[in-house]
């Protein structure tokens, strides 16, 4: 793994017993020796301690401040930025000419600047997008900062133990906190459809505080595989499985972070790429769908498995983007695409697992409630 | 009791082979959450395709180590599949082969040699 990157709490993984495994460039833990299914329920249950840091943290910048660089950052984004509030943030997607996804991204108001974090895999093509695209900006990928995800009903109260004005924060608050690891950039945010929060340190402070934090009997080190479970349990999309340049925002069911301001009609409608065909899909809706997929039976269906109306003939009628087992709702999930038409939740389809078909009902995600402080 | 680089076991009871896999394997797979098992009755041939596992990583199958007849399956798998990461080499084995060629046994390591193999 000589090529691989490696994040700040590289050798700390290693020594809580963490399998390490390439991921996005970088080596990264898969599992700790909780194993994935134990982790994914400690986070749901009490917290887990991710390290995210492999995920690209950029400033943005506008010599006339937060407003200027939320305009020029619309022309890439269909999010409506300008009002977003001081400390506060919000999802969004770069778009491509042809109305499909570049990457996902959260975007935040930091008074004078933006914030923007976005996913490893893409990180080098979106700050050389940003850099072109974003008229009067400045783009700088922070690389002196490591990101930690603190995930779970208990995260409040462990981070309130080292940082007590989090507690104040609601779902998707953002703030800089002075601390005894230096100044720490915080968001009530993350990716497991839990409460929780992400945690911007410095590089040179990022394992002392990642000791602190697990110090708590209430903490585990979570990795990549719990993420995937997690994420995929909360309804969420990974990019480059469920999400990718050739989906749509409304294909994908994104509308949610398309706002008014940027539909047709809007004060500021369109202006990002593929416009026109995302304008149109939102009137008119897509040919195909993402939902969530319910299996019967134990069998997980798995990404790539072909979906069917019917138990025998017929053509494919979408496809699995992602699949596992969920430790919490205990039974294999899905989420996939199929015609818009066969999209409702109830829907009966029949998933090819190894050339037989298996029934399987398109269901509501998230899988579980998401558990955020609002 | 012997071994196959398929991280199998085999243990001999009388006519019949019972087969499950080893600790190092149920430890590689992560957690177990799904395992289909073949039907009884069903005659294999060597290196068929007879139980599928599904872990919280991937799907894998185990092979039938040798020719034979499957007379039985530890059905209480298919409820509890997690029965392979708390006691692979005991209440999870798979199921029973009739052999047809019992000489195919001779084939397969001894447990000194299938440390050595996983090392």
């Amino acid at each position: 793994m000589s090529d691989l990157k490696t994040t700040p709490l590289r050798d700390l993984h290693v020594e809580l017993g963490g399998k390490m495994v390439p991921f996005a460039g970088y080596e990264m833990p898969v599992q700790f020796p909780l194993g994935v299914m134990k982790e994914h329920l400690h986070t749901r249950t009490r917290a887990g301690l991710f390290d995210v840091s492999h995920m690209g943290q950029v400033i943005v910048f506008h010599n006339d401040g937060y407003r200027s660089a939320a305009l020029a950052m619309e022309s890439l984004v269909p999010v409506n930025l300008v009002v977003l509030g001081e400390n506060r943030q919000r999802y969004g997607f770069f778009t491509n000419e042809q109305g499909g996804i570049e990457d996902d991204l959260m975007i935040a108001n930091r008074g004078d600047h933006m914030f923007v974090v976005v996913n490893a895999a893409c990180k080098e093509a979106d700050v050389a997008l940003m850099r072109d695209g974003l008229e009067g900006c400045s783009v700088d990928e922070i690389d002196d900062r490591a990101l930690l995800a603190l995930q779970g009903p208990s995260a409040e109260s462990v981070l309130s133990g080292l940082v007590p004005d989090v507690a104040a924060m609601k779902f998707m608050d953002v703030g800089m906190f002075s601390s005894d690891f230096g100044e720490l950039w915080i968001s009530r945010s993350g990716y497991t459809g839990e409460d929780g929060y992400e945690i911007s340190v410095e590089n040179e402070q990022a394992v002392a505080l990642a000791r602190a934090l697990l110090a708590h009997d209430d903490v585990e080190p979570i990795g990549l595989g719990a993420r995937d479970s997690l994420r995929l349990e909360g309804g969420l999309c990974l990019y480059g499985n469920d999400i990718d340049s050739k989906t749509s925002p409304v294909e994908a069911a994104l509308t949610w972070a398309i706002q008014k301001a940027r539909r047709k009609g809007g004060e500021r409608e369109g202006g990002f790429p593929g416009a026109d065909r995302i304008l149109d899909e939102l009137e008119n809706g897509a040919a195909r769908t993402r939902v969530g997929l319910r299996p019967e039976g134990r069998a997980p269906m798995r990404d790539g498995t072909a979906l069917y109306a019917e138990a025998e003939g017929g053509g494919s009628v979408g496809h699995v983007t992602s699949g596992a087992y969920g430790p919490t709702i205990e039974a294999p999930m899905s989420m996939g695409y199929v015609t818009s038409d066969l999209a409702a939740v109830g829907t009966q389809l029949f998933g090819e697992v190894r050339g037989k078909r298996q029934p399987v009902t398109v269901a509501a995600m998230p899988f579980t409630p998401a558990n955020f402080k609002r | 009791m012997k071994y196959t680089e398929e991280h199998e076991w085999l243990r001999v009871e009388d006519d019949v082979v019972v087969v499950g896999i080893t600790s190092h394997a149920s430890e590689q797979l992560g957690d177990v959450v799904f395992v289909e098992l073949p039907d009884v009755g069903t005659e294999v041939t060597k290196d068929d395709d007879v139980v599928v596992i599904e872990s919280v990583k991937a799907a894998s199958d185990i092979l039938a180590p040798i020719d034979g007849e499957i007379v039985e399956v530890n059905e209480a798998l298919a409820d509890e599949p997690g029965k392979v990461n708390e006691d692979p080499e005991g209440d999870a084995w798979f199921f029973k082969i009739k052999a047809s060629d019992p000489g195919q046994m001779d084939d397969y390591m001894d447990e000194a040699a299938y440390k050595k193999f996983i090392g």
